[in-house]
């Protein structure tokens, strides 16, 4: 079995991390983002993964070669060299898709959730049809696709991206199962796969849905990549994982890799991720932050929903809040106070960020 | 040689633009460097060989604030301390006028007149050596300094002669400019300044009862008129006797400022601070085993308790009986008597009140309105407390007394008003 990742180019909303990383290779609880959807379709049987690019193809390749050694499976690049939207690369990737008759998965890169994907067939091969979409429950459906269809059996009648009216409050979750046949709808050119292959399919009455279960996020940009991690973490805790943290200082729940080292006095949590060789001093207080790689935060300093980067270095008593998110290798001196600040990679901050901005 | 100080420290009504610090205590009491700033004018006045009296003068209520004050610099400085109230705010001279018995009993050669609200190194003892080398019929000699061009008009402006130093011409805050030259509101004067004094009282009294028409208006204000005893001694004093001979300014370059709000207050800790390195070297924290970090200047008092982790300066004054917990850092602020900050807390460019509590992690954060270093005798900028449109300029955060700051909050650029419990993050705002 196959499945289609739709990667996609520049990754600009989760800037400035993609400035120094391609997103499906930026960590997401300690695991590249991408690395979550690999292991799930493992699980569920696929052996053939082909990205869908159009930026930063070799850098991808080269980290890559590791897990499909490791995972035992084929993953195949798929470079356009003009974006060609939600669906023209499917139809660059046709030769791979079609090589047998099995359908296949397409998904968006940025969705972190409870991936059913085993359901998910059993689902789209007993109804028989060309498609199947994964719809979940949203507070507000206007930001999204909203998908109007029949609870008995699931089938689609509407397809309406981002609606001015309340229409149905299940959207599009970007997890998706087509049958090589519906390849036929699809031209080789930048193409809206749901503004222009969904609505036909519709009303072919090839559509299908399936509400998804538990949680579920689009983690694209810095506000909602740590409203996804709250909800990871809080799944994690709810299966009683291992990974979880509950070592020195911890408060609620907290992801911390082994290698990372935490001082005295310090609070680690609510929801908070910790990557390799981090250096947490003592008297550090931290909520909902994802803290990656290499980074060193100063003693008494106290962060609050921020993304700390790579190698960054965060000095004493300084307060970070309100979605800051710190680029590869930034310094923020000691006693300042970032406040919404997005600081571009390599940055030295020596005075306060109080209001949201960006840094260059 | 017999000398007198005289402090004017006017009253509730002066010093606004202190509030909330103002509000419980008079302003003249307020601590600059772990001491009042009249403390730091009597212990300038009582350097000066023969200075044997200080008088304050104002019209503050008596309060056991003040009293205690009082009693405490007689025994330090080893002077006579006095206050006299005055009846009624009677102006920046009639106060001197309508108290010359006790003044020049014992006849004083010579008295200086201090304002409260000045702080800097005074060079008192300079004044008075000038001031002996004038011509013996010399009233007053005007403690002068350098402003910029633009912040001159915001104060006493000084016309000299270049070689005598004679004061040729004088305006108070003039609309356009005049000189760099200002009054610092520091004079030494000779008991002859008496004699104008009484001939601008009698001026005033001969026109309010020779004067019906007012009285006989309709709508005339007995209770905000001005008492016809009020004498301003930069209007109605200075003013006439320039280019008579009789007035004199002696410049200085040591530093001086107004402290006419919280921002000035800090800047002043800051340099009385440094002085101390001068005159007071064992009034300065060391580094030292078991003690916190000090960087720059800092003063504490001994009865704070402060762990060693925390890490205090440059330019801050920890008051009586406060509690520094783990990793606390302050730097440019000042932390008033009983005051508890707790662990890993950060206290930047403020002023905590007495008895306040700021939680764990909580980041008390004011902006300085310091002179810009770029211009040379540049003077605190007197910001209003507003922009134009409508917004709280920022400044130094002051939280007043008795107020408790919760833990992990951000308070910025704000005013807490005493015995306020905060639930939350404030910032640019003031607080009732």
């Amino acid at each position: 079995m196959k499945a289609l990742i739709l990667v996609g180019g520049y990754g600009t909303r989760l800037r400035p991390l993609t400035l120094s990383c391609p997103k499906p290779l930026v960590e997401f609880c300690n695991k590249p983002m991408l690395l979550h959807q690999l292991e799930a379709l493992v699980e569920a049987g696929v052996k053939h993964i082909i990205l869908a690019v159009s930026y930063r193809a070799d850098q991808m390749e080269q980290e890559l070669k590791s897990v499909e050694e490791k995972l035992g499976i084929t993953i195949t690049i798929s470079l356009e060299s003009e974006p060609l939207g939600t669906a023209g690369p499917l139809a660059l990737a046709r030769e791979h898709l079609t090589n047998d008759n099995d359908p296949f998965f397409v998904l968006n890169s940025d969705i972190i959730c409870d991936f059913p994907f085993k359901d998910m067939i059993k689902f789209h091969k007993h109804h028989g049809k060309q498609g199947t979409i994964m719809v979940t429950k949203v507070d507000e459906p206007s930001k999204y696709g909203v998908v109007v269809y029949d609870a008995e059996c699931g089938r689609i009648n509407q397809f309406v991206e981002k609606p001015q009216e309340y229409v149905s409050n299940k959207i599009n979750a970007g997890m998706y199962m087509f049958s090589p046949a519906m390849l036929n709808r699809i031209e080789l050119r930048p193409t809206s796969i749901e503004k222009e292959t969904f609505p036909g399919m519709a009303t072919d009455g090839e559509l299908y849905c399936m509400e998804l279960q538990g949680f579920w996020m689009d983690v694209g940009q810095p506000k909602d990549y740590l409203t996804g991690m709250c909800m990871y973490l809080t799944s994690l805790k709810k299966k009683n994982s291992s990974l979880l943290y509950h070592g020195e200082g911890v408060n609620g729940t907290a992801l911390v890799d082994p290698s990372a080292k935490i001082g005295k006095n310090c609070r680690i949590g609510p929801n908070v991720t910790i990557g390799p060789n981090v250096v947490i001093e003592d008297g550090v207080c931290i909520k909902r932050c994802t803290v990656l790689n290499g980074a060193h935060i100063k003693s008494h300093s106290w962060l609050d929903s921020c993304i700390i980067g790579w190698k960054c270095v965060v000095g004493r008593w300084v307060r970070m809040e309100n979605v800051s998110v710190l680029g590869e290798d930034v310094t923020v001196n000691d006693e300042l106070y970032v406040n919404g600040g997005r600081i571009l990679p390599h940055k030295s901050i020596a005075e306060s960020v109080k209001e949201p901005q960006i840094i260059m | 040689m017999l000398l007198k100080t005289i402090i004017l420290i006017g009253g509730p009504m002066k010093g606004t633009r202190f509030r909330p610090l103002s509000l419980e205590t008079p302003k003249p009491l307020f601590p600059v460097a772990g001491f009042p700033i009249i403390h730091h004018h009597i212990e300038a006045a009582a350097k000066v060989e023969g200075n044997k009296e200080v008088i304050l003068i104002g019209f503050f209520q008596p309060n056991e604030a003040l009293n205690k004050f009082i009693n405490q610099a007689q025994l330090q400085f080893k002077v006579q301390i006095r206050y006299l109230q005055e009846y009624t705010a009677l102006g920046t001279a009639g106060g001197i006028y309508h108290f010359r018995d006790q003044i020049l009993a014992g006849k004083p050669d010579y008295f200086f007149v201090m304002n409260a609200d000045v702080c800097g190194d005074f060079p008192l003892q300079e004044m008075l050596d000038f001031h002996r080398s004038k011509p013996s019929g010399t009233f007053c000699t005007i403690l002068g300094t350098e402003a910029t061009r633009q912040q001159s008009l915001t104060y006493g402006c000084i016309v000299e002669n270049k070689a005598t130093h004679e004061i040729m011409h004088y305006v108070e805050k003039p609309e356009t400019f005049i000189s760099t030259t200002i009054n610092c509101g520091i004079y030494l004067c000779s008991p002859a300044i008496f004699s104008p004094l009484e001939i601008e009282f009698k001026k005033n009294l001969e026109q309010n009862y020779n004067c019906d028409q007012d009285h006989q208006r309709v709508g005339y204000d007995y209770t905000t008129a001005p008492a016809k005893e009020v004498i301003r001694m930069e209007q109605d004093i200075f003013v006439p006797l320039a280019s008579s001979g009789k007035l004199y300014v002696y410049q200085t370059e040591r530093f001086w400022s107004q402290i006419k709000s919280a921002g000035a207050a800090i800047y002043a800790n800051r340099h009385y601070l440094k002085l101390y390195r001068k005159t007071h070297p064992e009034r300065l924290a060391k580094n030292g085993a078991g003690k916190p970090q000090i960087i720059g200047d800092v003063f504490i008092h001994p009865s704070a308790q402060v762990n060693e982790t925390a890490v205090l300066g440059p330019n801050v004054t920890i008051g009586k009986n406060c509690m520094l917990g783990d990793g606390v850092r302050v730097r440019d602020s000042v932390v008033l008597d009983g005051a508890v900050l707790q662990d890993h807390c950060c206290i930047l460019d403020s002023i905590i009140g007495w008895n306040s509590t700021i939680g764990d992690w909580t980041r008390i954060e004011g902006t300085p309105n310091d002179p810009n270093p770029n211009k040379p005798f540049a003077k605190m900028e007197a910001i209003s407390t507003f922009t134009f449109d409508g917004k709280l300029n920022p400044s130094i955060t002051v939280i007043g007394s008795d107020v408790q700051v919760p833990s992990e909050v951000i308070i910025l650029n704000s005013i807490v008003l005493p015995n306020k419990e905060l639930s939350g993050c404030y910032k640019n705002q003031i607080i009732l």
